[in-house]
C-alpha cells in the first residue's frame, strides 16, 4: 500500500516538476561549455570556444540551416583559433530554453532574440551586451533604416538584426482568374472578392488562428488602415487606448469578415500549417503571411513550379475614410543576434555576430530567398521578379509596424492573442475586445 | 544474502542511488516550486519576495477556476471510463474467441506517443478534411462541427482521445488481476449454480477491488495533471476553452513569463491532487481485505 501511495505521488509530482527538470540537465551541460571557454583569455592566437545558439533545424529549415553553417566555417577558417559550438531548437523550444538558460544565467555567447517586448526582460536582467560598438564602424548604415531601432532600449541597441519581413496578401491567380476577380485596392471591393469566392464555394482566406498571432495580423491591418499607422502603436505605448474608435471599429471589421465566411472552416481550430496547406494544396485563394513564405512562391523546388507561377500579392487595400495608408505595412525585423552580458570571450562573440549579419546579407537573398536586415543590391543579384516587387514595396513603405505581440510585453501579449482567438470566435463583441486590452495593460503599469 | 542484508551500511549504498535521484529530480524541485510560488519573477531577473499573494491572485483568477473545471471534468470523465474498461476486461478474461487479438488491439493505442496520437487526431477532426467530418457528408450532414474550434465541442473532442489512449493500459490492469483469480473459486461458484453474472459481481470483482482502488486513484490524479494532448492538440484554444490545470501553468510560466505565478499554479496542483488522492482513499477504504480461499 505504501509503495503505491508513494508511486502515485511521484507521478503526479511529474507535473510540477515539468518546468525544473530541463532546467537542472541543461545547465550542467552548459556549465561545461563556458568553463571550458572561461579558462581561456580572449587573447587572439589562443584557443577558444564559442557558443552559439540558432533556430533553424535541418528539418524544417534546411536552406537556412545551410548557410548557418557555411557561415560558421568560413568564420573558423579565418579565425583558425575559435572553435563555434551550435546548438539548434525549433522556435517554440528555442524560446523556453532561452528563459531556463537565462534564469542560471549562462546564456550561449551569441544567440537569436527578438525584437521590443520580447528583449526587454532580458535587458533590465542585464542579460545582452549592448551591441553599439559593433555598429559604430560603418555597418549600421548597412542595415534598412529602423530595423536596429527595434532592438534598442533606453537609446543602447541590443541585437544586431538578421531578418526583415513584410505581411502582403498573397494571392491565387488562377482562382482569381476563374471568377474573373481582380486584386483589390480598396476594401469594399476586398469585401466582394471574398463574398463572390464564398458563394462559389472557395474557402476565400486561409488562415490558422490556433497559434493566434496569424489573426492578429487582419486585426493590425485593419486597425492600421482605419485608425492610421499611430493609433495601435499608441494603444499600446498608453498614449492612446484601445477603446479608440478606430480600433474598436477595426475589431467589428474582422467579425464582419468571419460572418462572410471570409476564412477557411474551423480556422481556430487549425494551426497556421495547416492553415497554410489550404493554400497551398490551391483550395484557399487569399493567405496574409510574412515574406518568410517567398520561397514558397518563387525558388523552393519542392513546391510545385505551377503553383508558384500562380501565386501573387497584393497590398492590404485601404479603408474608405479612414486614415491609413496603402504603402504602411504590418511587419518589421524577425530575429536578431544578441550577444551574452556576462560571455568570457565577449570580443570573439561581437566578432562573430558582426560576420555573421554581414555573410547573411549576401547569402540569405540568393539561398534562402529571404530578405535580409541588411540592403540589398539588387543589381548584382540575380532574383525572381516577386522578390524584386516586394523589395521595391518596401523601399517605398511609408511606415513599418510591429507585430503586436512582439511590442507588447509577454504577459499582455497572452491578453491580445487570447482575445484575438475570441474576437474571431464571435465570443466577445470588439468592445469587450477592447476592454480586456486596456484591463491588462492597467495591470503592467502597476 | 540475509547476513548482506542486516549490515546498515550495505542497506545504505544499495538505497542510496536512487534515493539521491529521487530527491534531485522530484522532492528538490517540489519544494523549488513551493519557493517560486512566493515570489514575483519573471525567469529572468531578480525575484522579488511577496508572500501568498500569487495564491491570492490565484483564488481570485477565474480562468484558473475555469481550467480546474475542464481538469475536474476529465477526471470524472475518466472515471466513468473505468467502467467501460472494466467490463472489457471481464469479457475478455473468459475464454472467448480471439480475446488474445483483441487484447492486442486494444494495447496498440498505448504503444504511440501522446504527439503521434495528437497528430492521428488532428487529422481526424480536421474541419474540411477530417474522417469525420467527411463521414457525417456522407451521411447526408450538411453543417457538419468545427470540432477543435468551436468551444462548445472541443472539450468532448479532446477528452474522447485521451480516454482511448489509456484504453489498453487499464484494460491490462483489469486483465492480470481478473487472471490472477484462482480457477478453483470460479469453478465452486459455478457448481453452487452462480450465473455469470453473479460470477461476475459477487466474485471476480469484489476480489479485484484493491487494483480497481489504484486505478481509480491513477485515472484520476491522472487527469488532474493531463498536460500531453491538450498542448499538441489545441494548446488550451479557442480561447481557454480547452485549457486544463496544467496547461495554464505552462502558459503563464513559459508564454507570460511568470514564473512565479506558473509555480504556485504547479503547486496548488500538487495539493490538489494530494487532497484527491487522499479522499479516495478515505472514500474507498473497506473494513478488510475480501478473502475467499
Amino acid at each position: 500500500m505504501i509503495k503505491k501511495a508513494v508511486t502515485s505521488f511521484l507521478s503526479l509530482s511529474l507535473a510540477s516538476v515539468l518546468a525544473f527538470a530541463g532546467c537542472s540537465s541543461q545547465s550542467t551541460q552548459q556549465t561545461g561549455n563556458q568553463s571550458e571557454g572561461s579558462t581561456q583569455t580572449a587573447n587572439a592566437g589562443e584557443k577558444v570556444t564559442l557558443s552559439f545558439m540558432h533556430l533553424w533545424p535541418e528539418g524544417s529549415s534546411k536552406q537556412h540551416n545551410m548557410i548557418v553553417k557555411d557561415i560558421i566555417q568560413e568564420f573558423q577558417a579565418a579565425h583558425p583559433n575559435v572553435t563555434i559550438k551550435t546548438e539548434i531548437l525549433e522556435n517554440e523550444q528555442y524560446k523556453n530554453k532561452l528563459k531556463v538558460l537565462s534564469a542560471s544565467n549562462e546564456l550561449p555567447d551569441v544567440g537569436m532574440t527578438w525584437a521590443a517586448g520580447f528583449l526587454e526582460p532580458y535587458v533590465k536582467g542585464k542579460l545582452f551586451a549592448p551591441v553599439d560598438d559593433i555598429l559604430a564602424g560603418g555597418l549600421k548604415e548597412s542595415f534598412v533604416p529602423g530595423t536596429t531601432e527595434a532592438y534598442a532600449v533606453d537609446n543602447k541597441t541590443y541585437a544586431l538584426p538578421v531578418e526583415l519581413n513584410i505581411v502582403p496578401v498573397y494571392y491565387n491567380k488562377a482562382i482569381f482568374a476563374k471568377y474573373n476577380l481582380q486584386p483589390p485596392q480598396t476594401y469594399e471591393e476586398f469585401q466582394s472578392v471574398v463574398k463572390t469566392l464564398a458563394d462559389n464555394g472557395v474557402p476565400p482566406i486561409a488562415l490558422g488562428n490556433k497559434d493566434r498571432w496569424t489573426g492578429s495580423l487582419w486585426y493590425m491591418y485593419l486597425a492600421d488602415r482605419i485608425g492610421g499607422a499611430e493609433a495601435l502603436k499608441k494603444a499600446i505605448d498608453r498614449s492612446g487606448t484601445f477603446e479608440d474608435p478606430s480600433l474598436v471599429q477595426a475589431a467589428g471589421e474582422v467579425q464582419k469578415l468571419v460572418d462572410m465566411n471570409a476564412f477557411v472552416k474551423g480556422f481556430n481550430g487549425l494551426s497556421n500549417d495547416e492553415g497554410k496547406s489550404e493554400f497551398m494544396n490551391g483550395k484557399a485563394a487569399m493567405y496574409l503571411m510574412g515574406t518568410w513564405e517567398l520561397p514558397n512562391y518563387t525558388t523552393n523546388e519542392s513546391v510545385p513550379k505551377e503553383f508558384r507561377d500562380s501565386i501573387g500579392f497584393f497590398k492590404f487595400p485601404s479603408v474608405a475614410g479612414g486614415k491609413g495608408n496603402v504603402d504602411s505595412w504590418v511587419g518589421g525585423p524577425g530575429v536578431g543576434l544578441f550577444v551574452a552580458e556576462n560571455s568570457k570571450v565577449k570580443e570573439e562573440a561581437k566578432q562573430f555576430a558582426k560576420f555573421f549579419v554581414e555573410k547573411w546579407g549576401e547569402q540569405s537573398v540568393t539561398k534562402a530567398g529571404v530578405i535580409p536586415a541588411t540592403k540589398v543590391d539588387t543589381s548584382k543579384v540575380q532574383l525572381p521578379q516577386m522578390y524584386i516587387d516586394i523589395l521595391s514595396e518596401l523601399n517605398k513603405a511609408s511606415n513599418i509596424t510591429l507585430f503586436a505581440d512582439v511590442q507588447m510585453s509577454p504577459g499582455v501579449a497572452q491578453t491580445h492573442l487570447n482575445m484575438i482567438q475570441s474576437l474571431f470566435g464571435k465570443e466577445v463583441p470588439p468592445e469587450e475586445f477592447a476592454k480586456k486590452h486596456e484591463e491588462a495593460l492597467a495591470q503592467e503599469q502597476k | 544474502m540475509d547476513k548482506v542484508m542486516s549490515d546498515k551500511k550495505v542497506i545504505a549504498l544499495y538505497v542510496l542511488p536512487a534515493l539521491t535521484l529521487v530527491l534531485a529530480l522530484i522532492y528538490i524541485p517540489i519544494v523549488l516550486t513551493g519557493y517560486y510560488g512566493l515570489m514575483q519573477w519573471d525567469g529572468i531577473g531578480e525575484m522579488v519576495f511577496i508572500g501568498l499573494d500569487n495564491y491570492s491572485r490565484l483564488i481570485a483568477d477565474p480562468m484558473f477556476w475555469k481550467s480546474a473545471y475542464h481538469s475536474f471534468l476529465l477526471a470524472i470523465f475518466s472515471t466513468a471510463s473505468l467502467f467501460g474498461y472494466l467490463l472489457i476486461a471481464l469479457i475478455l478474461a473468459e475464454k472467448i474467441k480471439g480475446a488474445n487479438l483483441l487484447r492486442k488491439i486494444y494495447l496498440i493505442p498505448m504503444l504511440l506517443s501522446s504527439v503521434a496520437i495528437g497528430q492521428l487526431w488532428l487529422k481526424i477532426y480536421h474541419p474540411s478534411n477530417g474522417v469525420l467530418n467527411q463521414f457525417l457528408t456522407a451521411l447526408g450532414f450538411t453543417e457538419t462541427p468545427a470540432w477543435l474550434a468551436d468551444s462548445s465541442t472541443v472539450l468532448g473532442a479532446i477528452f474522447l482521445p485521451i480516454v482511448w489512449q489509456y484504453a489498453g493500459f487499464y484494460i491490462l490492469i483489469y486483465y492480470a488481476a481478473l487472471k490472477s483469480i484462482p480457477e478453483s473459486l470460479i469453478e465452486a461458484a459455478r457448481i453452487d449454480g452462480a450465473t455469470p453474472w453473479q460470477i461476475a459481481f459477487r466474485i471476480k470483482i469484489p476480489l479485484i477491488a484493491s487494483v480497481i482502488k489504484v486505478t481509480l486513484v491513477l485515472a484520476i490524479v491522472g487527469s488532474l495533471k493531463y498536460f500531453d494532448l491538450i498542448y499538441v492538440m489545441t494548446d488550451g484554444g479557442p480561447n481557454g476553452a480547452s485549457e486544463v490545470m496544467a496547461s495554464y501553468m505552462y502558459h503563464q510560466a513559459f508564454r507570460g513569463f511568470d514564473f512565479g505565478y506558473g509555480s504556485a499554479i504547479g503547486f496548488f496542483l500538487l495539493l490538489i491532487c494530494l487532497v484527491v488522492t487522499w479522499l479516495i482513499r478515505k472514500l474507498t477504504a473497506v473494513e478488510e481485505e475480501i478473502q475467499y480461499s
